[in-house]
């Protein structure tokens, strides 16, 4: 089913399960009303995210990626938020390189008790987006992904 | 693969926003999904009943369901495809409750977006394939962190269930604010009398073994197998020897150190036990007081000592413990009240805590049960209590209700009554918080029977006026202006977070809320269990309360506790790494980034190749993304699995 064209973006969001899915769980529960155009895919710890993943949502066409996980000292796993956060920062540093704007992409720390926060993040990050637009990947990639577009993503390593 | 979706109304909190019937039919048209239905309640018997069935009936290899967050009923949804016949990982959810009906009001935007995250299950779930858990031993001891009553109650329930219990305790003795409280509400009981007891059995108990003056340092481990690093701060007084008679406290030179037990209100000797009932009934050297650290001659103690238990050169220990669980209770501080600089708390000496004020009133604290101003060491003839310092204010970023404060405001109204019978209390109050059994029975004895005058509205100022207080503020009832003359000014300060709280919830790797309460893993359901398996909350750590609660949540802590030993082995979840010995290269990255140290080399056919401990592995994933070689993978959450996910995202 599509975004709703015009009105919303696709945005992907990579949140741990511990602190920023439960914060985001805890602003459903607030009724803390948000933008639609967030999507979660839920992962065990901000350390399990390859900034790869977020390298193929964007080159896939998603407009914005948003990763959350716990506040620095307070991960689930001891230290698994000082990975996420020594690789996105580097991930950081090179999507320029690759042909997109920085405010693309964003991390940040929410905890499982801070929905406002939450509702804050994802609004401030949604209005981000709609401020730069559509992706430019879309249109360049639209014709390859048309053709791809039956299998699922197969095509990654293991 | 046939694939069933199943899109929950939960009654109008999805439905209400949500068309599910159109999410059902979009599902329809994923790829592999067989069958698609939205059902009322989900979770419901009839609910579980229908996902079973159309398992059955439609044979179907996976379930995905649409409902609330998998934090929620993850397990409950396992449990019903594993009656189905399934293996209980053959099922996703997606959250079209917390995540999209209950934060947006458009239809059709909560509608689209929920078939997207069915779509992201469906994917996810293709890549899904049957795991089974594995079985290990568990260490059958208890730590209970804080000495309180709660932590007291826990590890008494714990003990007398078998199992052995290490209590550690930050203060040379056990107890907790309770132990300092004169009486205690409603019941107006002496609190040394219903606790000192319970003290006592901690220290008479053959399976607890208690360490006071102590602080958790390092905690390692998982449930069942925690690995408990203990610093045993120096006393300077061989506790094996101490007898507790107190001979040394006489005659130490130096009493001007920090009465921390009297609240501040007397002096105490540099070597000191903090108050009769202590336990354990050591002695302990305060060494920024005592001359023989600070001048390096005195060495009275050491000279009196009947048992030669004076050791100056005693060091700091750190002990090793192995146990299965751990009861976090640690209880509370008390708000700074010279936030409130109107009320002139530190600088006027008649304005004091309401811990103070207790310690005045019980006849083992500094004054001898005897109601003085510190000031003068004149009796007071009117007293002014003020509520709400540090609660229920935002100003001071404390907006909640700290819960106990009314009551024991009312409780030390009417035993200034009975300590002075010509006095007259004053008490300004927000509003009277009192649900507990036979609480507002009480504060009505206070204003009826005690005479207490109960004033609405806050404090604005308090001035010295001679000898007296003029305390200024407003009858909200009335719309008039207040002043009253006290004698004595007596602050209910609120409860805020222990000081180091977070700091040991990163060590327990438990969530803890913004002022610093630990988190509970669901407030209703789960109010003693954290997030992290094995830990467990007791008493005022996870929030305000009173000594029932306390007490109630200590046994409730431990009868989780109880639980949890009382199986022979626990299951191991068995979402965790996995490594591909072909295409392993050996270069050990995974080892040296494993926070649980879970992954260890072997030798394998002459070459290195990385190995997972499979009951060590909490399942975190980093490991996964540091490899080169794509080697780790992490079950049910593989890097295919995610990329499928976010592949299903960026559909147009």
């Amino acid at each position: 089913m599509p975004v709703l064209a015009g009105r919303e973006l696709r945005i992907v969001g990579f949140l741990c399960n511990w602190c920023s899915y439960g914060g985001a769980d805890t602003a459903g529960v607030g009724r803390f009303t948000q933008p639609t155009d967030l999507r979660i895919i839920r992962v065990p710890c901000s350390g399990r995210i390859d900034p790869l993943f977020v390298v193929k949502a964007l080159l896939g066409g998603a407009d914005g990626v948003l990763v959350s996980g716990c506040h620095p000292r307070d991960c689930h796993y001891a230290s698994g938020n000082f990975y996420a956060r020594r690789r996105l920062e580097v991930l950081k540093g090179m999507l320029p390189v690759l042909g997109f704007e920085p405010g693309r992409f964003e991390y940040t720390w929410v905890s499982a008790s801070e929905g406002q926060r939450w509702q804050q993040v994802v609004t401030r990050f949604t209005e981000q987006i709609h401020a730069l637009g559509p992706s430019p990947a879309r249109d360049i990639l639209a014709p390859r992904r048309g053709l791809a577009s039956g299998k699922g993503g197969d095509s990654a390593r293991a | 693969m046939k694939i069933g979706v199943f899109v929950c109304h939960c009654g109008s909190n999805i439905e209400g926003t949500v068309d599910t019937a159109a999410v059902a039919r979009a599902s329809l048209e994923f790829p592999e999904v067989a069958h698609a239905e939205d059902v009322m309640y989900s979770c419901s018997e009839p609910g579980q009943e229908a996902i079973i069935e159309a398992v059955r009936s439609k044979g179907l290899d996976g379930v995905v369901v649409a409902s609330c967050t998998p934090r929620m009923h993850e397990p409950t949804f396992r449990r019903a495809v594993e009656r189905a016949g399934l293996n209980r990982y053959m099922l996703e959810m997606a959250n079209i409750r917390e995540h999209v009906s209950w934060i947006g009001k458009n239809r059709e935007a909560n509608t689209n977006k929920s078939a997207d995250l069915v779509r992201i299950a469906v994917e996810k779930l293709r890549r899904n394939r049957p795991l089974t858990p594995k079985r290990f031993d568990i260490t059958r001891r208890v730590l209970v962190i804080g000495g309180g009553v709660a932590g007291i109650q826990a590890a008494l329930d714990c003990a007398d269930g078998g199992m052995e219990v290490v209590l550690v305790e930050k203060t040379s003795s056990i107890g907790g604010k309770m132990a300092k409280l004169d009486k205690t509400f409603p019941t107006v009981d002496c609190s040394s009398c219903i606790l000192g007891p319970k003290m006592v059995d901690v220290a008479q108990h053959p399976n607890i073994t208690l360490y006071a003056c102590a602080e958790v340092e390092e905690i390692g481990g998982y449930v069942g197998n925690f690995t408990v690093k203990v610093r045993r701060k120096a006393t300077y007084v061989d506790w094996v020897k101490c007898t507790g008679c107190g001979a040394c406290m006489e005659k130490c030179p130096s009493k001007k150190s920090h009465d921390s037990f009297n609240e501040g209100l007397g002096g105490a000797p540099a070597i000191n036990i903090p108050f009769p009932q202590a336990i354990p009934k050591k002695a302990v050297i305060d060494p920024a007081f005592c001359r023989q650290f600070v001048k390096g001659k005195c060495g009275v103690c050491a000279k009196i000592c009947p048992t030669k238990a004076i050791d100056y050169s005693m060091r700091d220990e750190v002990v090793e413990e192995k146990v299965g669980a751990i009861v976090a209770a640690t209880g509370f501080d008390l708000f700074d009240h010279s936030k409130y600089g109107e009320y002139g708390g530190g600088r006027y000496p008649d304005v004091i805590t309401s811990l103070q004020y207790e310690r005045m009133l019980s006849a083992s604290g500094p004054t001898g049960g005897h109601v003085k101003r510190p000031s003068d060491g004149r009796e007071p003839r009117s007293v002014v209590f003020i509520q709400c310092v540090g609660s229920r204010d935002k100003s001071v970023d404390r907006p909640y209700c700290s819960g106990f404060c009314c009551m024991y405001t009312a409780k030390q109204a009417i035993l200034t009554k009975d300590h002075i019978p010509d006095s007259q209390s004053t008490v300004f109050y927000m509003d009277i918080r009192s649900p507990g059994k036979l609480y507002d029975e009480f504060t009505r004895r206070a204003m009826e029977e005690y005479g207490a005058r109960y004033v609405r509205g806050r404090v604005a100022m308090i001035t010295p006026k001679g000898r007296k207080l003029l305390v200024r503020g407003a009858d909200t009832l009335l719309g008039t202006q207040v002043e009253v003359e006290a004698d004595l000014v007596v602050l209910a300060v609120g409860a805020e977070a222990a000081k180091g709280s977070p700091h040991l919830a990163e060590k327990l790797r438990i969530s803890y809320d913004k002022y610093g309460f630990f988190m509970e893993s669901h407030p209703k359901l789960r109010p003693v269990e954290t997030n992290t398996a094995g830990v467990y909350l007791a008493g005022c750590a996870q929030g305000p309360k009173d000594i029932p609660s306390s007490v109630g949540q200590g046994s409730a802590a431990a009868s989780k506790v109880l639980g949890l030993f009382s199986k022979a082995q626990l299951e191991s979840d068995p979402q965790i790494s996995q490594v591909n010995l072909a295409r392993c290269v050996g270069c050990a990255k995974c080892e040296s980034t494993c926070p649980f140290g879970a992954i260890h080399m072997i030798d394998f056919r002459g070459q290195p190749k990385a190995e997972v401990i499979e009951t060590v592995c909490q399942g975190c994933g980093i490991c996964a993304v540091t490899c080169p070689q794509g080697a780790v993978q992490l079950e049910h959450f593989t890097d295919n699995q995610i990329l499928a996910e976010v592949d299903a995202l960026c559909r147009f």
